[in-house]
């Protein structure tokens, strides 16, 4: 379910309602550009008001540019407002499915039933059939298949079960089969959509450090073009020219940067909310923003890469034995084995030849970490099949150099390799192939041309671990890895410098979760998981990771962008403003008039409008994020410099050059 | 223009072009090498020990204590003239704001000069005030580059190196040398250098002469080499004395480009990646170019205002031509052009001709490289000021390519941006609000020299030159009063090191950060994509900055010439 | 304070170095090397007596001498005009918008004109009319001097070729071929012409 951004009338009124809300000083001075806005707003408007009162003829000027400074404080607020609300819509719409939900809490007499939103942590409650559940926790007993479509939009029900990585359950979501007793998590009011919640309100929203960085130099950009203005009144009174308070405000709000500073919190909360309908759930903006940055992406082989399951796909007889007595025993083995690896033996083997009536006093022989066999002991004697190693000990003795060839050629393919003995002689080789997920490789190109390295993190031996790596078109991978290791070497690329991104569901995933500069957990996965991440994806999808890179980058391009178009819409404000000021004393000035602007009037008032009105029109783009295409860094630079450097200088002409005629028209100059 | 000022252009561009990488190279060996034995005994002599690492803020203290000694030693000096030696002419000491402006100008390495050389100073004062302070401000300058530098050479690191070490090397190695080597030339070309001071001739016509004499040439390789630009003379490289042939005025400006366009292959060395410095170089080059052309193209143009009197402006088979209001004969048009495009780029100061009587579009070229003060900048701080603009600059737009910005692989944070930001605001303010005040006060105008908009920019050019520490000036502005002696002295102070301070901060927060290593969505900074993103950025906003100043002053002026409006 | 005396110390030395030694070293090794450019270029007359610098202008404006540029240097205190004088240099310092500038320009062309007995509209050198940098420019350019031919020639009962002559054979091309302009030392021409007609 990809959610659509939700724009409708009465989110706009609302955001309309809101904008004059955050009018208050004390939300403006959070914003220390649009607070300047504000004290030059409240200036002009008294100059109004004494205008008015001396019958002054600056009165309609004065009132002009007093009413355009105050909508451009709004325009911000209306964006920062629009971008909260949206996420907001988003987040409550899912919180709305649980609000109803009855729980049955577990107390020491029985079950009682209560209202869901009643739950505390470390409530027990049970769900059973057919019910929904009614907030996030972690399954203490039992196994159920949940549908978990109403948050992640995927109809196919999953299954999640007691104390593996597959313990968590989310609030909302329905059990279709089976009964389980279900540990709350979270205190009420603090799940993962709480959170979010929490995340795109201004309240507690904190800066990320970019934007901090960023801050700082908008603050300076105002600072010294607080500089630059103070100083004009002297300049003009050398030449005689008494300078207008009101132009000066004018001016000053056109050059420091209103633009970007109005939409930056709409563009960071934008961020979240676009991570969030691809169904990721931030936990903070910075966690959305350094996923741009990161080097490194570590992926575990199994269920990332590859299906979950081997599938095997070929039947190599040992020399001197059958093809048919080779598959005849595999089948003969696999057949009490539940494994995906097991079914898929006996599939395969079906298709090869006809098989038929396994013998009826067959006994079972199930895998044990000892032996690491499993087999069948038939009356004609006992199969046993395994890794090579174990069949070797089995065996007894080496293997003969064609089938050792077998086994190392299936490897070095990718495979792994599964050797099938009968009365500790070696039959053959099964070929056990990992199947890589479709439509990878271009991902990981989209990658590799981001400049993010991924690496597979496997237990495999480096054979199979080279030969999927190589299949899946990862630039490197790390074989015969323990939980422990993913650790080491997380700190150790980060010891370099790199920024390290992992996914991971898994208790043991936890503290490697924990130090990974961007980690997305599994909603599937345990809730020691889910905490030690910073972002968690509700379709517990671990390819996610690639969107959230992708949105992380957007957000920062979309910062970079309109920080530029800003700054170099300058250059038009100036030209309209400046010979504004001082043709009338200096004709020759008249040249500096690039736009020709009718009168000295309509230029400021066109400068100032096109200033407030650039907010507005630019909120789509701050709301959607500028494209990311990944095409390297000089080539993005390039474009993006030609579009909102460039641009930024052509646009704000041809806009004041279209205010200045339509005021014309409506003989205002 | 004739061949032969393009031979000129071509000749001076290959020499630079050609040294420029070499001393570069010679300067990083400079600094990467083991102590010399002499440099060893140097440390013994005064008790330091060479190898103990400074903190940015050891380093920055220890820069302000010397630098504070230096000034005082230079005041004391200038104030006792009267009773120190080497003063046959008993000349009085300077006024208390005089010699407190130029002991300030000249250990900020600025060298503007409020008092006249020849009237004012004896030979004593020439030598142990005059030179001393310009060798140590622009050694200073060199020492704190270098430490700027250690910012990208070094991760993880709390120390930015040593500061008597950064100062000593060059001083040994380059400075010292390369001055005495070419004041010998500057004899042979014809400055005095001789402890007398004056001579009385008789001339043809009678009436007798003064010359005045002393040890010019020491201090005139010294003064484009440490791009200080103080002269002996009032008239500074003008005076014949000073720059007695074509070949000393080529040899001057080369000698001012010698160190500093060395200094982004200097830098491109020591963080090993030389490619980096070539762009540095080019970008530069290139900003100095374009000034180059334009006061070429300005001082070329007939002054509309002369159209009736009947004066040849034009470049004959047989003068120059041009506007040689305030130039000497032996340089002509591009000559000056090419020294006065280079003394205010490198930050010298020294003066071949009258800024003052330059055409606007010159004033308006020499007033945007000292908003810039960095293409090459004077020494070592001007590059330090460049690294600043690059920083901020890969900030701004270094966000487009969707990475948190970093630089040489060091991340640019909040830190690093507030740092940056703090020294760029000094620019602004001083020039701004100083030339605003003084626009409004009454000691403030009746100073200058010229009316309308050409006496607005001589005190715009005032205070510009002196935050850039540049020291040339609009001479027609009296700067001797008290009110603006002490005013630019203090400016000059402040503009030193307001914004030095910050950098060396900056070079901390920088060493101290791990090297970060590139990967294929890293912006390459040694890309011609870099120089156009860096000189789009300095131009940007050197114009957003200045550009209402700069309209009232050099394009109204040129605007009223061509409409042949005189004031 | 460990800074503050290590500072003292390494001003102390360094006033020694910069201040002292290495001034007297480059004049030491000067007087040996080029005497006469140390010690000011100068010209000696006949009797051993200094008549001036053959870089230093003087202030010719007898009719017999090529004149040189209008100097506008003042006197070392600044309080009025003291051109061709070594004591003190400077240029005039006036933009190229001041009427101040216009005006002394169109006055030194009508004087100018009067001196050589040119046309009333004929076209001046401009260096013949605009101040030197230094106010002590030693140079004129050529066609300055060419214009000047016959007012001395006249004064001096020489012929135009001589005088000719005489600026061919002190003039200068640009250094090395290419460096500078081409110009005529005013001092160096004005005592040969002294010596070929006294």
């Amino acid at each position: 379910m990809k959610k659509k951004v939700i724009l409708d009338k009465q989110m706009m009124i609302e955001a309309t309602v809101q904008s004059i809300v955050m009018l208050n000083p004390f939300k403006l001075a959070k914003n220390p550009v649009m607070f300047v806005v504000g004290i030059g707003s409240v200036l002009t408007t008294l100059m109004a008001i004494s205008s008015l009162i001396h019958h002054s003829t600056e009165l309609f000027f004065t009132t002009t540019i007093s009413v355009w400074l105050w909508l451009t404080i709004g325009f911000a607020n209306f964006a920062e407002a629009l971008a909260e609300l949206q996420g907001k819509a988003q987040a409550l719409s899912l919180r709305s499915t649980r609000a109803e939900t009855t729980a049955s809490l577990v107390t020491p007499r029985g079950t009682v039933k209560i209202p869901g939103n009643q739950l505390k942590r470390e409530d027990q409650f049970i769900v059973e059939e057919g019910n929904v559940i009614p907030t996030d926790g972690e399954i203490l007993e039992g196994v159920a298949s949940i549908d978990e479509s109403a948050i992640t939009g995927e109809s196919a029900p999953v299954i999640r079960e007691a104390g593996g990585d597959r313990s968590g359950v989310t609030g909302g979501t329905r059990v279709l089969a089976g009964k389980i007793r279900v540990m709350v998590t979270n205190k009420p009011g603090e799940t993962f959509l709480d959170r979010m919640i929490d995340l795109v309100e201004g309240a507690t929203r904190q800066k990320s450090p970019n934007e901090i960085a960023l801050t700082i130099l908008l603050i300076g950009l105002t600072l010294i073009f607080l500089f630059v203005v103070a100083s004009l009144p002297a300049f003009s009174s050398y030449s005689g020219i008494k300078s207008s308070p009101t132009i000066l405000i004018a001016l000053l709000v056109c050059l420091i940067p209103t633009t970007i500073a109005g939409l930056l919190p709409a563009i960071g909360i934008a961020g979240i909310d676009r991570a969030f309908r691809a169904n990721v759930i931030a936990k903070s903006g910075k966690a959305v923003e350094v996923a741009g940055d990161i080097d490194i992406l570590l992926l575990d082989k199994t269920g990332t890469i590859t299906f979950g399951n081997r599938q095997a796909v070929q039947f190599l007889p040992a020399k001197g034995v059958s093809e048919e007595d080779l598959i005849r025993a595999s089948w003969l083995a696999s057949l009490p084995d539940g494994t995906p690896e097991g079914k898929s033996i006996v599939r395969l083997a079906e298709t090869h030849i006809r098989l038929s009536n396994p013998p009826a006093e067959a006994i079972p022989i199930p895998f044990t970490p000892e032996t690491r066999m499993s087999g069948v002991d038939t009356p004609d004697g006992e199969i046993r099949k395994g890794a090579g190693d174990a069949i070797q000990t089995y065996v007894g003795g080496p293997f003969s150099p064609d089938l050792s060839e077998s086994i190392s050629s299936v490897a070095r393919s990718g495979g792994t390799p599964l050797v099938v003995a009968m009365n500790r002689k070696p039959l053959g080789v099964v070929h056990l192939k990992d199947v890589i997920k479709p439509g990878l490789k271009e991902r990981f190109e989209r990658l590799r041309k981001m400049g993010v390295t991924t690496v597979m993190v496997t237990g495999d031996n480096p054979l199979t671990a080279r030969a999927i790596a190589e299949e899946a078109g990862l630039d490197d991978y790390f074989a015969q890895a323990k939980p422990e290791d993913k650790m080491a070497l997380i700190k150790k690329e980060q010891e370099k410098g790199r920024l390290v991104a992992m996914t991971g569901d898994g208790t043991n995933d936890a503290p490697s979760l924990a130090q990974a500069d961007v980690a997305l957990a599994m909603n599937s996965g345990t809730q020691a998981a889910k905490e030690a991440g910073n972002m968690v994806d509700l379709d517990s999808d671990p390819t996610k990771i690639i969107e959230v890179v992708e949105i992380g980058k957007q957000l920062l391009i979309t910062r970079g962008a309109l920080t530029t178009f800003s700054i170099a819409n300058d250059v038009a404000k100036y030209f309209a403003i400046l010979p504004a000021m001082f043709v009338t004393a200096y004709p020759q000035l008249k040249i500096l008039n690039i736009m020709s602007l009718a009168t000295p009037v309509s230029a400021i008032t066109s400068a100032i409008i096109f200033n407030a009105l650039i907010i507005p029109a630019l909120i789509p783009l701050a709301l959607k994020g500028v494209r990311y295409r990944p095409i390297g860094a000089s080539a993005l630079l390039r474009e993006n410099l030609l579009i909102y450097g460039l641009g930024g200088i052509i646009v704000p002409f041809i806009g004041i050059k279209l205010i200045d005629i339509a005021l014309v028209l409506l003989h205002f100059t | 223009m004739i061949a032969n000022d393009w031979i000129q252009i071509l000749f001076s561009l290959g020499v630079t072009v050609l040294l420029a990488p070499l001393v570069g190279r010679y300067l990083a060996w400079i600094y990467k090498g083991p102590h010399l034995s002499l440099e060893r005994g140097f440390y013994r002599l005064v008790g330091i020990n060479p190898d103990h690492e400074m903190t940015w803020k050891e380093y920055g203290a220890v820069l302000l204590v010397s630098n504070a000694f230096f000034f005082a030693a230079g005041f004391l000096v200038l104030w006792a003239q009267p009773v120190l030696p080497l003063n046959p002419r008993n000349l009085p000491p300077l006024s208390p704001e005089l010699t407190f402006n130029t002991a300030a100008s000249f250990v900020t390495n600025t060298n503007w000069q409020a008092y006249a050389g020849e009237a004012q100073l004896s030979n004593l004062s020439q030598m142990l005030a005059i030179t001393f302070l310009m060798f140590v401000g622009a050694n200073t300058g060199m020492a704190s580059l270098v430490a700027i530098f250690k910012g990208f050479t070094r991760s993880g690191s709390q120390t930015i190196g040593n500061f008597w070490t950064d100062f000593v090397r060059f001083f040994i190695r380059a400075f010292l040398p390369a001055c005495f080597l070419m004041a010998l030339i500057h004899v042979y070309q014809g400055s005095p250098q001789t402890l007398r001071t004056q001579i009385t001739a008789h001339t043809l016509e009678g009436p007798p002469q003064t010359l005045i004499v002393g040890p010019v040439a020491s201090l005139e390789s010294l003064k484009h080499l440490g791009t200080n630009g103080g002269g002996f003379y009032n008239a500074n490289g003008a005076h014949p004395y000073e720059n007695p042939t074509p070949l000393t005025n080529t040899l001057e400006f080369l000698e001012m480009g010698l160190f500093t366009f060395s200094l982004p292959f200097f830098f491109g060395r020591m963080i090993g990646r030389p490619r980096q410095g070539q762009v540095f170089f080019i970008a530069i080059l290139t900003l100095y170019l374009s000034g180059f052309a334009l006061i070429e193209y300005s001082e070329r143009m007939p002054n509309p205002l002369l159209a009736h009197a009947s004066v040849e402006q034009q470049v004959g088979p047989l003068s120059d031509g041009g506007n040689t209001e305030g130039k000497e004969t032996r340089f002509g048009i591009t000559q000056t052009s090419l020294f006065s495009n280079t003394t205010i780029a490198a930050t010298t100061g020294a003066v071949d001709g009258a800024m003052d009587s330059m055409n606007p579009l010159s004033i308006l070229v020499y007033l945007v490289h000292m908003f810039l003060n960095e293409e090459p900048g004077g020494k070592g701080v001007g590059f330090a000021g460049l690294l600043k603009e690059a920083i901020l600059a890969i900030f701004l737009a270094g966000l487009m390519v969707g990475r948190s910005p970093e630089f040489l692989g060091k991340r640019i944070e909040s830190r690093e941006i507030k740092l940056a930001s703090l020294s760029l605001l000094v620019t602004p303010l001083l020039v701004l609000w100083l030339t605003g005040i003084s626009l409004l006060l009454p000691s403030g105008k009746s100073s200058m020299g010229n009316p309308g908009p050409h006496g607005f920019m001589e005190v715009l050019y005032a205070f510009s030159s002196g935050n850039a520490n540049n020291g040339s000036a609009m001479a027609g502005l009296n700067v001797s009063t008290p009110y603006y002696a002490i005013l630019l002295g203090v400016e000059m102070l402040l503009g030193r090191f307001l914004p030095l301070l910050p950098l060396l901060a900056l070079a901390g927060a920088l060493a101290r950060k791990k090297t970060h290593p590139e990967t294929a969505g890293t912006f390459k900074t040694d890309q011609p994509l870099f120089i156009v993103l860096l000189l789009g950025f300095m131009i940007l906003f050197a114009a957003l900055t200045f550009f209402p100043p700069l309209m009232l002053g050099p394009l109204l002026e040129h605007l009223s010439l061509l409409h042949g409006i005189s004031f | 304070m460990k800074i503050v005396f290590q500072s003292f110390r390494i001003t102390m030395l360094l006033m020694l170095i910069c201040g002292i030694l290495y001034p007297l070293g480059v004049t030491a090794i000067a007087r040996i090397l080029f005497p006469h450019q140390a010690s000011g270029s100068l010209v000696m007359g006949a009797s051993g007596q200094v008549i001036g610098s053959e870089l230093i202008a003087q202030g010719f404006k007898n009719p017999r001498y090529f004149h040189p540029r209008p100097s506008a240097a003042l006197t070392p205190d600044g309080s009025g005009p003291q051109p061709y004088d070594g004591a003190f240099s400077s240029p005039s310092n006036l933009g190229p918008d001041n009427a101040l500038e216009i005006k002394a320009i169109t006055d030194a062309a009508v004087d100018y004109r009067k001196e050589n007995h040119l046309a009333v509209n004929a076209s001046v050198p401009i260096d013949a009319v605009t101040a030197s940098g230094s106010g002590l420019d030693p140079d004129i350019s050529l066609s300055n001097a060419m214009i000047q031919v016959p007012r001395i020639a006249k004064a001096r009962h020489l012929s135009l070729l001589d005088v000719q002559t005489l600026i061919d054979r002190i003039k200068k091309g640009p250094q090395f071929g290419f460096l500078g302009t081409q110009r005529v030392n005013v001092l160096k021409l004005n005592i040969a012409l002294d010596r070929q007609n006294p």
